[in-house]
């Protein structure tokens, strides 16, 4: 009993809830008392019953006529089961249509026979092969009011054609229906003998379910789970399958490894199928995390540096060139910046024309370029497939057309290109990593949460594919520092060791999270002199209370008793940084938004510049 | 893969992604079937373990047989279980019917959870065929720090992309079952070997279609006494699975206006 989901749309007032509402009484949906109950409320309320009651959920929706947001609901018929998406088709309805039709293997386009094709038919007409649904039955609605007329209804029937044809939407059928009577919805009618075809019941039963032949094998890594010492791989496959023995090609870094199990609870090893969720295990460790797509060696997805795509825009505020968005594609996050605005696209002549914002609803194609590689297929692929966050609220989303520029990660630079003294340089460095290398140099009271916004920072940053590494004031004390004591020198040939690794780090294109009390300036001056162009001096901010109260690992405890001398903030100085590059205060604000903070700092300061 | 596989496989996805993206989290469990299925549906999610505890609203007004049944499955799949006692029906407000007077506990009850545990995202098993608000919900739905529901301007979702953040003090609501039916629940604990409550099977002509507190929750006639054939019923049945959950028909709007207020 596979399920068939139509979504059905059309412009404000063409009669679409009044047509499901129609298709659902005929098909038997209302359950016992719904009618009735609704039949109540509209004497109670003193209008008179509109069929489309049924459909609208809350009081109000119905008090003010207005349909708020999508909604489904699910219908059965001798053949199959089908769940309507039935979405309002005013202006805001491109979010609730983005949010509804993704699911849909099918639409129902309902247009008013008396005025035709509106501003929003064009919209969904556009719209819905964008969120990949490929067809459409239209619904020429309110024939009563024309007369029934086979002219008009051959005239809009021209026009849906036409419109159609320039969006790349397949129209299935063209059906002349009264939704209120319900002429052509579940039954026939006797209204109009010139049409012969089928109702809309009858169009939706003859439609049937297109499988993709051939999908190449995307297992889109979602998370790795750690099981009895097994780092398992887990993802819902969106394609192909995966079997113990195959080999597995991992973008973006092309690293293959063997599949030695296809792991489930309850424990089964059948192979993996597309569209399933389940894990993997691998023969030797490699480098793979969430957001890295396995795929067979011969047939990748493209890891592109810069992609043409088609976006529809969202949120409220405009979208400007220039600006900067994450791409979620599959399970993968980037840092994309969008490099230009092809054309928007004009509702009414669909032809497009050049601006450099984009405004809620509008669509438009536009050229994104990756600050990390974009793992993608290009549209139809599901891998084509991406939702563009700003911050972090879904702002629009869209398909990849094609890639602009390819860059293999995997593939060395040819030997006579690399000649400086590395053998590999910075915009080398650069382009593998998707960004630059810097030292973020935590500085702060003992107890001010250094260590663990460190910790947070370097999670957050690796999970986004970032090559990061947290070098910890305490943790180098035992290895590098171990013949360092607690006096003023040590104290300030420790800080310089730690800049001068720090400065190596950065160099290798790796952001170095430093997290060391340092608490003289001049010291941390010496620091920066030794990685000018990367250091990042940022000042964890808390009140010497507030860090005492904490006293994680009870250091303070102790040098108020008096065990250990020259503590600092007890018994020996601490110099605010005058003019750091970041603060965050961890006495005011939990360390969830200060990760937060450091981590939008973070990001802004990694852009190649 | 057929259609089960495919509601399993999306379920799965967005306990993974909720667990993932959102720290700390829970999940409620009302001992009923279709959270009951959604607890199995992330035992196969996390590989057997589920890696975050998961609570009862207790009004201590649940039917002896839903707490046995509870008692049991916690011990068998060895459940991070802890128990949410709601605040006693004094102290909510006494005009309203004893239907909801029960939501109001649960409301409160599921407040002072998210309160106590700094809850960021809290997982439920509703779906979309029970009721025309739950229709409307997102996947990812958030929820303001008092827990009201904004269902008119809700975040956009499409194919797997979600909206997994919400300021300090708000949270969100997980419904890895959005997309699932009713029938689909019984025909999946079938397939699964999924335990249920026995009270679901109809005895003396009656059975419970839809479990509630044990004050305010009627059983339906029927003679559905296995779970094929109450598969068998819902497949021609037109009565609303929820005909027995005296709290939704106390007024035409009574569930819109506990939903919006915090309810699940």
């Amino acid at each position: 009993m596979k399920t068939f989901a139509v979504v059905f749309t059309g412009h404000v007032d063409h009669g679409k809830s009044t047509l499901v509402a129609r298709l659902l009484l005929d098909t038997g949906y209302f359950p016992d008392g719904r009618y009735a109950e609704l039949e109540g409320a509209a004497q109670r309320r003193g209008v008179p019953l509109e069929i489309s009651f049924l459909l609208d959920s809350f009081q109000v929706e119905r008090d003010q006529a207005v349909t708020i947001d999508a909604t489904r609901i699910w219908f059965s018929t001798a053949a199959r089961r089908y769940a309507v998406i039935d979405a309002p088709g005013h202006r805001e309805f491109v979010r609730h249509m983005v949010s509804g039709a993704a699911d849909a293997l099918a639409a129902v386009v309902v247009v008013d026979a008396v005025e035709g094709i509106g501003e929003q038919t064009r919209r969904h007409a556009l719209l819905l092969p964008l969120v990949g649904v490929p067809r459409a039955i239209v619904a020429i609605n309110k024939m009563d009011a024309v007369g029934f007329d086979a002219a008009r209804y051959a005239a809009i029937v021209a026009d849906v054609g036409a419109v159609f044809a320039q969006t790349g939407l397949e129209l299935v059928a063209a059906i002349p229906t009264v939704g209120r009577d319900g002429d052509n919805v579940a039954n026939g009618t006797t209204r109009m003998p010139w049409y012969e075809g089928p109702s809309l019941l009858g169009a939706l039963e003859a439609l049937d379910e297109r499988e993709a032949l051939h999908a190449p094998v995307r297992f889109p890594v979602h998370d790795v789970y750690r099981r009895d010492e097994e780092r398992i791989l887990v993802g819902n496959s969106g394609g192909g399958r995966i079997a113990a023995g195959m080999t597995l090609a991992f973008s973006p870094t092309r690293d293959r490894a063997q599949v030695t199990r296809v792991v489930r609870f309850p424990a089964s090893d059948a192979p993996g199928l597309a569209g399933e969720a389940f894990g993997i295990t691998l023969d030797h460790p490699i480098f793979v995390g969430p957001g890295d797509v396995a795929s067979e060696a011969a047939e990748p997805p493209h890891i592109a540096e810069s992609v043409t795509a088609t976006i529809f825009w969202l949120d409220r505020a405009p979208l400007a060139i220039g600006e900067h968005l994450r791409m979620r594609c599959g399970t993968r996050d980037t840092t994309v910046v969008l490099d230009a605005i092809a054309g928007a696209i004009d509702i009414e002549t669909f032809a497009e024309h050049a601006t450099a914002t984009l405004v809620r609803n509008d669509i438009a194609r536009v050229t994104l370029r990756g600050l990390q590689p974009l793992v993608v297929d290009t549209h139809p692929a599901p891998l084509a497939r991406f939702a563009l966050y700003r911050g972090d609220a879904v702002g629009g989303g869209g398909i990849v057309r094609s890639v602009v520029l390819e860059r293999d990660a995997g593939r060395r630079s040819s030997p006579d290109v690399a000649s400086s003294a590395h053998g590999v340089s910075a915009a080398d460095r650069i382009r593998r990593y998707g960004h630059r290398g810097l030292v973020v140099w935590l500085t702060g009271l003992p107890g001010s949460g250094k260590s663990t916004l460190a910790a947070r920072l370097e999670a957050a940053l690796f999970a986004d594919g970032w090559f990061t590494y947290v070098l910890d004031g305490d943790n180098l004390r035992t290895g590098l520092n171990g013949d360092l004591g607690f006096a003023p020198d040590d104290r300030g040939e420790n800080v310089r060791r730690t800049g001068e690794v720090a400065a190596l780090f950065a160099d290798a294109g790796c952001i170095a999270i430093v997290a060391q009390v340092s608490p003289l300036r001049d010291d941390r001056a010496r620091a920066r002199a030794a990685a000018p162009e990367a250091f990042q001096e940022v000042f964890i901010r808390a009140e010497l209370a507030v860090c005492e109260a904490r006293d994680p690992k009870g250091l303070y405890r102790r040098a108020r008793a008096g065990d250990i001398e020259q503590f600092t903030g007890v018994s020996s100085p601490y110099e605010e940084p005058l003019a750091p590059d970041f603060s965050v205060d961890t006495s005011r604000f939990d360390i969830a938004a200060c990760t937060h903070e450091l981590l939008a700092f973070v990001r802004v300061a990694a852009r190649v510049r | 893969m057929d259609d089960l596989d495919t509601l399993e496989a999306r379920s799965i996805f967005i306990l993974r992604e909720g667990y993932r993206r959102i720290k700390p989290l829970g999940m409620l469990w009302s001992i009923g079937k279709d959270s009951t299925a959604l607890l199995w549906l992330a035992r196969k999610a996390f590989l057997g373990r589920i890696p975050f505890p998961v609570s009862l609203l207790d009004t201590e007004m649940e039917f002896p047989e839903v707490y046995a049944f509870r008692d049991d499955l916690i011990a068998a799949w060895n459940l991070d279980y802890q128990n949410a006692p709601c605040p006693p029906e004094s102290s909510v407000d006494q005009t309203l019917a004893p239907g909801g007077r029960a939501a109001a506990r649960k409301t409160e009850g599921l407040k002072a959870l998210i309160a106590r545990e700094r809850w960021r995202g809290v997982i439920l098993g509703i779906r979309r065929d029970e009721q025309a608000t739950r229709a409307k919900d997102r996947i990812f739905s958030p929820r303001a720090a008092d827990g009201s529901w904004n269902f008119a301007d809700q975040p956009p979702e499409f194919w797997d992309y979600y909206q997994t953040d919400v300021p300090d003090g708000a949270h969100l609501r997980i419904h890895p079952l959005l997309h699932w039916t009713e029938i689909d629940i019984w025909r999946y604990t079938q397939r699964e070997n999924i335990p249920f409550c026995s009270l679901y099977l109809a005895r003396d002509g009656k059975r419970f279609r839809s479990l509630g507190e044990s004050n305010i929750t009627v059983p339906v006639a029927s003679n559905a006494a296995t779970i094929d054939a109450i598969i068998e019923e819902l497949a021609t049945t037109s009565a609303p699975e929820r005909a027995g959950r005296t709290m939704d028909h106390e007024s035409e709007d009574a569930f819109e206006r506990l939903r919006a207020g915090g309810y699940m």
